[in-house]
C-alpha cells in the first residue's frame, strides 16, 4: 500500500535534491573576491533610501486572493469539462449551481468594492 | 368512565391549588375580595366535583379508581408516580375535606376581616396577610386532598409533609407574636419525631416490598406475614410489627397522640379558622385515615393493634382530663380534640377502621362546628379567650348558641346526633375485642363518656349560660356575628345532627367500606356488634337505655350542678385535691420534660456539635480549609493562562506529547 | 449513475439553508442601515425554514446521501433542532447588542448563517471528508465573527489567538485523519470500524492516528488541555459573538466526536477511552478551579464550559449507548444554561456599557427582581442543584460513568462540582445580598425580555419534566 506513495516520495527526494544542488553549485563553483565597494548595498550610484523589503499597498493582496479564489473554482471546470459526457444532465445541472454559487460571490465582491482600486 | 373521572379528579386537585397561588402571588393586584373570591371558587369547585365522585363511586358504585396520573421519575426500577386511588374511603375523606375546607374558608372572611388590628403597627409582616391566610388554606385544601387521594407511599409523604408544612405555617401565622412563634416551632419539631418514623415505614415498606404502589403492597402482604428482621442483637422482629409501628409513630404525630401530642393545644395560637380546619376536622385525623388506610398491613400484626390500642385510649382519657381546667375556651376544644382523636386510634386498634373512620367523619363536622363557634364567640369577645370573662352570652347570639349546643350534643353523644353514632360504635367494638388489655381500654373509653360530657358542658354552660363577666365596654358590643360567619355553622350543624343517622348503617355496620379496608376474620369485632344492630332508629331508642348515654347525662348533670348551681365547688375541689390539680395544670409534665430533658439534651448536644465539631473540625478545617486550599489553586492556576499565543501553543503541544508518552509509550 | 431528486433529500436543509444563505447575501446588498431589519427577519425565516425542514424529514432510520458520505439519523436530526433553534435564539439575543457596537451589518447574519451551515454538516458528516469541510466553514465563519469588530483590541486580539490556534488544530486533526486513512484505507465511516477492527491491537499509526484527531476535536470542544483559547475568546469576542460560539457550535463539536469516534472508531473504544478520561478529569478539574478566581463574568462562564465539557465526556467515554444518550442530553443542556447566561449579559449591557464584570451583577435583585430569579435559576441549574435541568443530565453521565465502573472518575466529577457550586453561588449572592453599584435601568427590548424569560423558565420546566427530554436523547441514539 506504501508503494504507491514511492513515487511521491522520489518526486520529493529529486525535488529538493536538484534545488540543493543548483545552489551548492553555485557556491562551490563561484569567484569569492569580496571587497568594501562590493559589499556595500547598492542603488543607481545613490546611497539607499529605503528598506530593501518594500511594503505593498494591502490592495494587492485583497485583488490577489479575489484571484486565487476565482482561479482555482474556475480551474474545476476543466476535470467536469472532460467527463462531461459521462455525467450528463446532472453533471451540467451541478456546474450550473456550482457558477450559480460563483456568480452570488461575484456580485457580492463588485457590489462590496472589492473590485475598485480607490 | 374512568376517563372521565381522570379529568374531574385533577380538576379537584388542582382547583385550590390555583386558587393558592393566585391568591399568594398576586395577593397585590387581587386585593381582599380578588384573593378570597378565588380561593373560594376554587374550593367550591372542588367540593362540588368530590360529591360528584362520591356520588358516582360510592352510591353509583362504578368501581374504585386506581390510575397513576404522571409519572415523576424512574430509578432504580421503582417509580416515583402521581396517582390517584379513588374508592369509597378515599371519595367520603374528600367529601369532608372540601366541605370543611369551604366552610371554613367563607367563614374566614368575617373572621379576619379585622386581621390588620393584629399586627403591630407598620409590621412589614403583616401586609396583604389576608390574602395569604386564604392562600395557605387552600393550599392546605390542596394538600390534604393529595395525601387523601394518593394512592402510592411517596405521594402520600408528599401530602403528610405538606399539611405539616401548611399547618407550621399557619400557628405561626401571626409571626410577630412570641407564643405564636414557638408554638409552631414546637409544633415542626415533635412532627419530626413522628414523620421520622413514618419515612422509616415508608423506607421499610420500599426494602421488603419493593414498591410504592398500595395496590401492589397489599396484594403481597400476607406473604411477608412471617418475615422477620433483625434489628440489633439476635432478636428478630416480625417486618410486620416493625412498619406497623413505624408507620403509625407518624400517625401518633400527625393525629396528636400520647406522648406526641405536645404541640396541638399551643396550636390553638393560630387564627381558628385553621384550628377549625387543621387542628380539628382534618389534618389531625390524617394519621386515622392513614392507618385505615394500611388496614391490610395491620391486621397481619396483633402486636401493633395493640400498641395503636393503648395509645388511643391514654389519649382519649387522660387528654380529656385536661380540658377540665382549661380556661381558654379553645384549648378546651383542643383537649376534646385530642381526647376524641384517642377514639378514633382505639377504634383502629381493635380492628374497627369503620368505626374509626366513621367518627372521624362526624368529629369533623361537629369538632369543625364547635371551633367556628368559638371563634364567633371569640370574634364577639373582641379576641377574649378567656371564659372566666364570658357567660349569658346566650341572648346576645342565638345562632352560635343554638349551633354550639348542637355541637357540644353531638360532642358528647347525646342519641340521635352524629357522634352517638360513631362514638357507639367504637365503644361496643372495644367491647367486642378480644386483644390484650382490651378490657382494661373498655373502662377508659367509657370514663372517657363522662369526662367528655363535663367538659363541654362546663365550657357551653360557662359561656352561654349564668351571669355575663364580662367588662362594660364589651358587653355594650356583644351582637351576633355577621353572616358569613352565622351561614357556615348553620351548614356544619346539619350534618352533625344527621350524618350519623344516614351513614351508620351503611359505614360501620354495612359494606360501604369492603374493599378499601381489610380486616381479619379473627379481629372482626364490628361484625360482631352488628349483629345486634337493626337499623339505625333502634339504636337511637336502645341510646336510652344503653350506659353511655347514662354516663354523659351524668357528665353533663355534673357540669349543671357545679358550674350553674354551685359554682363555689370548684374551687373548693382545686383547694382539696391541689396535687391532682397542679399535675393537671403541668399537662401531666409532658412540657416540662420535653423542655427540660429532651430540649435542654438536644440543645447540649448541639452546643457540643456546634462548637467542636461544627467551628472546629468543619469550619476551621474542612470547610474553610478546602475553601482556602481551594482558593488558593485556583489563584496560581490562573496564570497558566498567560495571555501569550505562543504559551498557548505551546501547552498544545506539550498536551499532545504528553497524550503520545501516556498511551504509546506505556 | 442513478441520481434522483429523493437521493438528495437527507440533506434538504442544508441545500435550502444555502440557497437562502446566497439570497440574504444578494438581498443584504442593496440594504442600507434603516432597512437592515430585513436581513435579520430574512435570516430567522432561512432559520426556521431549515428548522421546519428538518423536523419533517426526521428520520426513523438512518439515510444515507452523496455515496454514503452523507448521512441523516435521529441523533444528526435531533442535534440540528437544537443547533438551529439556538441560533435563532443567538440572534433575537444579540439584535440591540450589535446594533448599538456597529456591527448591526450584514456579515453578522451572513457570518451566522455560514456557521450554522457548516454545523448542519458537521453533524450528518459520515466521512471525514466531510467532517472536515464542515468544521471548516464552521471554523472560519467563527474566527472571521470574533475579529468583527476590528478597531477592538480585545476583539482582535482575541480573534488573532482564535486563528493561530484554530489552524493548528485543524492542521493535527487533518494529519490525523491522513494517519488513519492510511492505516484503515477508507473515510467512510461505515467501513472504518470493520478495517480498524483488522487491525493489531495497539497497532501505532492508529494510536498516532486517534490521539491527533481527539486534539482536533478537543480543541473545538474546549477540553484541557486544548482550552487555553477558549477564556480569552470568549472574554475578547462581542459578547453577541460569544454567546454564539458558546452555544450550537458545542453541539456541532460533540457532534463530531461522535461521528469520528463512535460512529468510525467505536470498535476502538478501549483505545480512546483512556484520552478521554484524562481529558475529562482535567477538564471539570480545572474548569472549576480557575472558574473560582475569575472576576469577569464572561471569563468565568468561559472556565466554567470547560468543566461542563468535562462532564460531557464522562457520557461519551464510557462507550455505552446510555452514555452517548447522557452526553446528547448534557450537551443540549449545556447550550440551553449557556444562552440563558450569556443572555444575562447581554439583557443587562447597554451602549458603552458591556455588564460583564462580576460586580456589574451586584444587586440585581433590587434592579429587577424578576430577572434576578432567572439568573439565579440558571445558576442552580449550572451548579446542578435539583431539579434544575443542569442536576439532571449531571446525574445522568455521572450515572454513565458508573455504569461502566467508572466509579472514582464519576466521585471525582462530583467532588468537582461541589468545587464549582462556589462560583454559580457567589453570583447569586452577588444578586441577592449586595447593593447595586448603578441603579441605572435594564433598557432592552420586549422580543429579548420574553425570550430569555422562556429560556430561563426552561431550565425549570426541563427540570420537572426530566424524563421526556432524556428519553428523546435516548432514541435518537438508539
Amino acid at each position: 500500500m506504501l508503494e504507491n506513495y514511492l513515487p511521491v516520495l522520489i518526486f520529493l527526494v529529486i525535488g529538493f535534491g536538484f534545488g540543493a544542488f543548483m545552489m551548492a553549485l553555485g557556491f562551490i563553483l563561484g569567484p569569492r573576491r569580496p571587497d568594501s565597494e562590493k559589499l556595500s548595498p547598492y542603488e543607481c550610484g545613490f546611497e539607499a533610501f529605503e528598506d530593501s523589503r518594500m511594503k505593498f499597498d494591502v490592495r494587492f493582496y485583497l485583488v490577489a486572493i479575489l484571484f486565487i479564489i476565482f482561479d482555482l473554482e474556475i480551474a474545476f471546470l476543466f476535470p467536469w469539462a472532460v467527463v462531461l459526457r459521462e455525467i450528463g444532465m446532472f453533471g451540467f445541472v451541478a456546474m450550473v449551481i456550482f457558477l450559480a454559487l460563483l456568480v452570488v460571490g461575484f456580485i457580492y465582491e463588485w457590489k462590496k468594492g472589492a473590485l475598485q482600486w480607490e | 368512565m374512568t376517563e372521565s373521572l381522570h379529568n374531574i379528579l385533577v380538576a379537584i386537585v388542582l382547583a385550590p391549588l390555583i386558587g393558592s397561588i393566585l391568591a399568594g402571588l398576586f395577593a397585590g393586584p387581587l386585593g381582599r375580595k380578588g384573593a378570597h373570591t378565588v380561593t373560594i371558587v376554587g374550593v367550591a369547585i372542588a367540593c362540588l366535583l368530590s360529591m360528584y365522585v362520591f356520588k358516582r363511586i360510592a352510591i353509583d358504585e362504578i368501581g374504585v379508581f386506581n390510575q397513576t396520573i404522571y409519572t415523576w421519575l424512574k430509578s432504580d426500577g421503582i417509580s416515583f408516580e402521581v396517582g390517584f386511588l379513588v374508592d369509597n374511603l378515599t371519595a367520603m375523606m374528600m367529601v369532608v375535606v372540601t366541605f370543611v375546607s369551604l366552610m371554613v374558608h367563607v367563614y374566614t372572611i368575617g373572621y379576619m376581616s379585622h386581621d390588620e388590628e393584629n399586627w403591630p403597627e407598620g409590621s412589614g409582616a403583616g401586609v396583604n396577610s389576608y390574602q395569604r391566610f386564604f392562600s395557605y388554606i387552600s393550599l392546605f385544601t390542596f394538600s390534604m386532598l393529595m395525601l387523601v387521594m394518593a394512592n402510592n407511599f411517596m405521594q402520600l409523604f408528599f401530602g403528610w409533609e405538606a399539611v405539616g408544612l401548611v399547618s407550621y405555617l399557619l400557628i405561626g401565622f401571626w409571626s410577630v407574636r412570641e407564643t405564636a412563634v414557638f408554638a409552631n416551632l414546637k409544633a415542626f419539631l415533635v412532627n419530626r419525631v413522628g414523620d421520622f418514623g413514618f419515612i422509616l415505614g415508608i423506607a421499610g415498606v420500599l426494602m421488603y416490598f419493593n414498591t410504592l404502589d398500595y395496590a401492589s403492597v397489599f396484594a403481597v402482604a400476607e406473604q411477608h406475614k412471617d418475615l422477620t428482621m433483625n434489628i440489633w442483637g439476635d432478636e428478630q422482629w416480625s417486618v410486620m410489627t416493625v412498619i406497623c409501628i413505624l408507620l403509625f409513630i407518624g400517625a401518633m404525630g400527625k393525629s396528636a397522640q400520647v406522648p406526641l401530642h405536645v404541640w396541638l393545644p399551643d396550636s390553638m395560637e393560630g387564627p381558628t379558622p385553621i384550628s377549625a380546619l387543621i387542628h380539628a376536622a382534618t389534618m389531625v385525623t390524617a394519621g386515622i385515615y392513614m392507618v385505615a388506610r394500611m388496614s391490610p398491613l395491620y391486621e397481619l400484626s396483633e402486636t401493633a393493634l395493640t400498641f395503636v390500642m393503648i395509645i388511643g385510649a391514654l389519649t382519649a382519657f387522660f387528654m380529656g382530663l385536661l380540658g377540665l381546667i382549661q380556661n381558654d375556651i379553645k384549648r378546651v376544644v383542643a383537649y376534646s380534640t385530642l381526647s376524641q382523636l384517642g377514639y378514633m386510634t382505639v377504634a383502629l386498634g381493635v380492628s374497627a377502621y369503620a368505626a374509626g373512620v366513621f367518627h372521624l367523619m362526624t368529629h369533623a363536622f361537629f369538632k369543625a362546628l364547635l371551633f367556628l363557634g368559638a371563634g364567633s364567640v371569640i370574634i364577639a369577645m373582641h379576641h377574649d379567650q378567656d371564659m372566666r370573662n364570658m357567660g349569658g352570652l346566650r341572648k346576645y347570639m342565638p345562632w352560635t348558641w343554638g349551633t354550639s349546643l348542637v355541637g357540644s350534643l353531638a360532642l358528647i353523644g347525646a342519641p340521635g346526633f352524629a357522634g352517638y353514632y360513631s362514638k357507639d360504635s367504637i365503644i361496643m367494638a372495644v367491647g367486642a375485642s378480644h386483644l390484650p388489655y382490651a378490657d382494661l381500654v373498655y373502662v377508659m373509653v367509657l370514663a372517657g363518656v363522662f369526662i367528655t360530657a363535663l367538659y363541654s358542658f362546663r365550657m357551653y354552660f360557662l359561656v352561654f349560660h349564668g351571669e355575663p363577666r364580662m367588662d362594660e365596654h364589651t358587653k355594650e358590643h356583644l351582637h351576633e356575628c355577621p353572616r358569613v360567619v352565622t351561614w357556615p355553622l348553620i351548614a356544619l350543624a346539619v350534618p352533625s345532627v344527621a350524618a350519623g343517622a344516614v351513614f351508620v348503617s351503611s359505614m360501620p355496620f354495612g359494606d360501604f367500606f369492603d374493599g378499601a379496608i381489610k380486616v381479619a376474620h379473627e379481629h372482626d369485632t364490628l361484625a360482631h356488634v352488628g349483629e345486634h344492630f337493626h337499623g339505625w332508629f333502634s339504636m337511637f331508642l336502645h341510646g336510652f337505655v344503653a350506659l353511655p348515654t347514662w354516663l354523659a347525662a351524668a357528665g353533663v348533670g355534673t357540669a349543671y350542678y357545679l358550674y350553674m348551681k354551685r359554682p363555689d365547688i370548684p374551687a373548693m375541689i382545686e383547694r382539696k385535691l391541689s396535687l391532682v390539680h397542679w399535675v393537671l395544670d403541668n399537662k401531666y409534665g409532658f412540657d416540662a420534660f420535653n423542655q427540660g430533658v429532651i430540649a435542654a439534651a438536644s440543645r447540649g448536644l448541639g452546643r457540643f456539635l456546634w462548637k467542636v465539631s461544627d467551628l472546629l473540625l468543619i469550619d476551621g478545617l474542612v470547610v474553610n480549609g478546602s475553601a482556602k486550599s481551594v482558593g488558593l489553586l485556583a489563584a496560581v492556576t490562573r496564570h497558566l493562562q498567560s495571555g501569550y499565543l505562543y504559551h498557548y501553543a505551546f501547552v498544545m503541544i506539550v498536551g499532545l506529547l504528553a497524550l503520545f508518552g501516556i498511551f504509546i509509550l506505556q | 449513475m442513478d441520481l434522483t431528486l429523493t437521493s438528495f433529500a437527507p440533506a434538504m436543509p442544508e441545500m435550502f439553508l444555502l440557497g437562502m444563505l446566497s439570497l440574504v447575501l444578494v438581498v443584504d446588498l442593496f440594504l442600507t442601515e434603516r432597512t437592515r431589519h430585513i436581513t435579520y427577519i430574512l435570516s430567522l425565516l432561512s432559520l426556521a425554514g431549515t428548522f421546519w425542514l428538518v423536523l419533517d424529514g426526521y428520520p426513523r432510520l438512518p439515510e444515507l446521501a452523496f455515496h454514503g458520505s452523507y448521512i441523516n439519523d435521529p441523533m444528526a436530526a435531533l442535534l440540528k433542532l437544537f443547533m438551529l433553534l439556538a441560533v435563532m435564539v443567538v440572534l433575537v439575543y444579540s439584535k440591540e447588542y450589535i446594533k448599538q457596537r456597529d456591527m448591526y451589518k450584514g456579515e453578522f447574519y451572513l457570518l451566522v448563517l455560514f456557521a450554522t451551515l457548516g454545523m448542519l454538516v458537521l453533524a450528518s458528516a459520515h466521512t471525514l471528508l466531510t467532517v472536515y469541510m464542515g468544521l471548516e466553514l464552521l471554523s472560519l465563519s467563527m474566527y472571521a465573527m470574533v475579529a468583527l469588530r476590528r478597531d477592538n483590541v480585545d476583539a482582535s486580539e482575541a480573534a488573532m489567538k482564535y486563528f493561530v490556534l484554530g489552524a493548528m488544530a485543524s492542521a493535527m486533526l487533518l494529519y490525523g485523519m491522513s494517519l488513519v486513512y492510511g492505516a484503515t484505507g477508507t473515510l467512510d465511516f461505515a467501513l472504518m470500524g470493520e478495517a480498524a477492527a483488522k487491525l493489531p491491537t495497539n497497532d501505532v499509526t492508529m494510536l498516532f492516528g486517534i490521539i491527533f484527531m481527539l486534539v482536533g476535536v478537543a480543541f473545538k470542544l474546549g477540553a484541557v488541555p486544548f482550552h487555553m483559547w477558549v477564556p480569552d475568546v470568549y472574554h475578547g469576542a462581542p459578547t453577541a459573538v460569544t454567546l454564539f460560539i458558546s452555544s450550537a457550535p458545542k453541539l456541532a463539536a460533540f457532534a463530531m466526536l461522535m461521528r469520528i469516534f463512535v460512529d468510525g472508531l467505536g470498535e476502538l473504544h478501549q483505545q480512546w477511552q483512556g484520552i478521554l478520561i484524562v481529558m475529562a478529569l482535567l477538564s471539570f478539574g480545572l474548569g472549576n478551579l480557575v472558574a473560582i478566581a475569575q472576576t469577569n463574568l464572561k471569563r468565568m462562564l468561559a472556565y466554567s464550559g470547560i468543566s461542563h465539557i468535562g462532564f460531557l465526556l464522562l457520557g461519551v467515554l464510557s462507550g455505552t449507548s446510555e452514555g452517548y444518550a447522557a452526553s446528547l442530553y448534557y450537551a443540549i443542556t449545556y447550550v440551553v444554561m449557556s444562552l440563558g447566561g450569556f443572555g444575562m449579559i447581554l439583557l443587562l449591557s447597554r451602549a458603552g456599557f458591556e455588564a460583564d464584570k462580576l460586580d456589574d451583577l451586584k444587586g440585581l435583585n433590587d434592579r429587577s427582581p424578576w430577572f434576578a430569579l432567572m439568573m439565579m435559576m440558571l445558576m442552580f441549574s449550572m451548579a446542578g442543584v435539583p431539579p434544575f435541568l443542569g442536576f439532571w443530565a449531571k446525574l445522568a453521565v455521572i450515572q454513565a460513568a458508573v455504569g461502566v465502573g467508572l466509579v472514582w472518575l464519576a466521585i471525582a466529577a462530583v467532588v468537582f462540582s461541589v468545587v464549582g457550586a462556589f462560583y454559580y453561588l457567589r453570583i447569586i449572592k452577588l444578586m441577592y445580598f449586595d447593593k447595586p453599584e448603578s441603579d441605572a435601568p435594564i433598557e432592552s427590548s420586549a422580543d429579548l425580555r420574553i425570550l430569555l424569560s422562556a429560556n430561563s423558565l426552561a431550565v425549570v420546566g426541563l427540570g420537572l419534566f426530566p424524563s421526556s427530554l432524556l428519553a428523546i436523547c435516548s432514541a435518537s441514539i438508539g
